[in-house]
């Protein structure tokens, strides 16, 4: 057993505060020093809880991570401890797929802000020992990275082999690269963009709203008063899982079609099909995602625009760049559409950087890089397989 | 398909080209297709190379691959390129299907040290025969479409090219014309010659320090 190895297996039995309920590794930073947040606040000793699938080499140069989006978490390819749905990206993850773990050691953690371990709002504020709530310091997606690259000094991983992740994923990975450049070889951001539009941040303030107008959600308060916006928090995912869809994707499911009925009911009960999944859609996420998580994380993606952070030429966030990178846009995103994409390319390119972009061609929209999109996994197999030979990877297991 | 020396076989045109570039030299291929030059030089050359192609079905193929390739428009995406920022920028029988050519050109020059451009020579004796008696568009070999569906907008000869280096203040520092069979010709030593047997050219160039 390497070093790596038994740290990663004593943490799998750690102490856990908070939710805490959760199987999996979580890890304590931010002991020594406090983490000073973008906002300036100081975050004190913190949980990240964390997954690794496969082994990492004797060099270390095979580390993957994974970056995961809004809603997402770090039980990647395994079933999900709430809900015992399968990992969200097991078609991506695992032996002989596009992230291997028979050739990879992958990571991911619960984001900063997470409800499924890491530090966030449901976490136990030390200073009152009661939920943070509204108390959580507002952070940014750069904070997101740094608590991200904590996790990897203290797994003593130097450089990652491949950062990759999908819409709020790919901002991060982005960041990743701006801010460490040196510890990037390969990157590959999906369906995202280098700052929120000004559309999103409207989506994401309806849902905010939503959540804030239930009268469960007392103020921010609702865990240490034994309730939980459920109505609230439906709503606002019953509004966001609209745009991760396209229109063809929702006529292709569900059409004009009506539910369990012949006929209308001249009521408002829900006579459609596509009205009834939504509901399900709803229901089912406040099971397993909390309300002021939901807030933070919007808006630390409100917050992103990396352009700004380097002076105004996103050109410059990738100055002098040695990451390989490959982009991905798929034709029916219109949360995240291929201009945006594209916008991210073309400061690529004049950084002069080694950049692949593909349009995927599909018409499940922003969830696209989530679903099974055989060409959008033999592309990506394919840079991936390229990066690997350039970081003078072996072609399959570990050599 | 692999040559007699272990290495892979590509189109006479395309080693015409693979032969210009120093090995270990940045290439950008513009209109890379599903990267046959880029791979081949990739691999035989040890460039670091990148590649711009419109089709969709080329790019995926390319970075199926291992290529790194950009789905994009030349015309639009060439000028977001830094100076300077190629050895050698390629652009393979794709001038004539530009809606400026001359733009293109101009932005090959800016962001490489060199550029190479090939292309089909529309005063080939064949072209001029076709078209003096039949009195119809030519076709043939390397331009095998209709007039009504070609994407080939701003055809040109060996000569017209030569005189928009000039114009353009671009140096030519080789030109080699290839006829049906494959054999090629230096231009500099007859460009009459060269334009009236010449099926299609490539040219490697330079800019004028001074413009």
């Amino acid at each position: 057993m390497t070093i790596l190895e038994s740290r990663i297996a004593a943490e799998g039995n750690a102490e856990r505060g908070g939710t805490g309920a959760f199987p999996g590794r979580k890890v304590i930073l931010g002991k020594d020093q406090p983490l000073r947040l973008d906002s300036g606040v100081l975050l004190p000793a913190f949980p990240v809880a964390y997954q690794t699938y496969g082994r990492l080499n004797d060099e270390g140069s095979n580390a993957v991570y994974i970056c995961h989006a809004l809603t997402g978490d770090q039980f990647v390819a395994e079933p999900h401890p709430v809900t015992g749905k399968p990992g969200w990206w097991n078609i991506m993850v695992g032996p002989g797929k596009p992230l291997d773990t028979d050739r990879f050691f992958v990571i991911c953690a619960n984001i900063l802000g997470g409800c499924m371990g890491t530090a966030g709002p449901t976490e136990t504020n030390p200073a009152t020992g009661k939920p943070w709530g509204l108390d959580f310091p507002v952070f940014t997606i750069g904070d997101m990275v740094r608590v991200q690259a904590m996790l990897l000094d203290h797994l003593g991983i130097e450089q990652l082999f491949l950062a990759v992740g999908g819409s709020l994923g790919g901002m991060q990975v982005l960041q990743w690269v701006a801010s460490y450049p040196e510890r990037v070889f390969a990157a590959v951001p999906i369906a995202c963009a280098a700052r929120c539009s000004s559309q999103n941040i409207a989506l994401h303030e309806v849902g905010r709203q939503a959540v804030m107008a239930d009268p469960d959600w007392c103020g921010g308060d609702y865990l240490s008063q034994g309730k939980q916006p459920r109505r609230g928090l439906a709503v606002a995912r019953m509004g966001a899982h609209i745009t991760y869809l396209s229109e063809q994707a929702l006529h292709r499911k569900f059409g004009r079609r009506l539910q369990d009925r012949e006929a209308v009911t001249y009521g408002f009960e829900a006579d459609f099909q596509v009205e009834s999944y939504l509901r399900h859609q709803g229901i089912s996420f406040v099971d397993r995602f909390d309300a002021n998580s939901f807030l933070y994380i919007t808006r630390a993606m409100d917050y992103f625009d990396l352009e700004a952070e380097y002076g105004g030429v996103l050109a410059s966030a990738f100055q002098d760049t040695k990451t390989r990178f490959c982009v991905f846009s798929f034709t029916s995103d219109w949360l995240f559409s291929t201009e945006e994409n594209r916008m991210i390319v073309k400061a690529l390119n004049a950084a002069a950087a080694n950049v692949s972009f593909a349009e995927i061609e599909t018409d499940s929209g922003h969830d696209s890089f989530l679903q099974n999109v055989p060409e959008f996994h033999r592309v990506l197999n394919g840079f991936i397989a390229g990066a690997a030979e350039h970081r003078g990877l072996p072609r399959s297991g570990l050599g | 398909m692999m040559g007699g020396d272990g290495r892979k076989s590509i189109r006479v045109d395309l080693q015409l080209i693979a032969d210009m570039i120093a090995p270990g030299s940045r290439v950008l291929d513009v209109g890379c297709g599903h990267g046959t030059l880029l791979d081949y030089l990739v691999h035989f050359k040890q460039v670091d190379g990148r590649g711009i192609e419109l089709g969709t079905e080329g790019v995926n193929a390319c970075v199926s691959a291992g290529l790194s390739v950009i789905q994009g428009d030349a015309e639009i995406d060439l000028k977001d390129y830094p100076d300077q920022a190629f050895d050698y920028v390629v652009l393979s029988q794709t001038l004539q299907a530009m809606h400026a050519p001359q733009e293109v050109l101009l932005n090959l020059m800016r962001i490489g040290r060199r550029a190479i451009v090939s292309f089909p020579n529309f005063a080939h004796w064949r072209l001029r025969l076709y078209l003096g008696f039949r009195g119809r568009m030519p076709l043939n070999d390397t331009l095998p479409y209709d007039w009504f569906d070609t994407p080939n907008i701003h055809l040109c000869s060996i000569k017209d090219f030569i005189v928009l280096c000039e114009e353009q203040g671009v140096t030519v520092e080789r030109s080699i014309s290839l006829d049906h069979n494959g054999t090629t010709r230096r231009i500099g030593s007859s460009v009459f010659t060269a334009n009236l047997l010449g099926e299609q050219a490539v040219f490697l160039l330079r800019a004028n320090p001074v413009r």
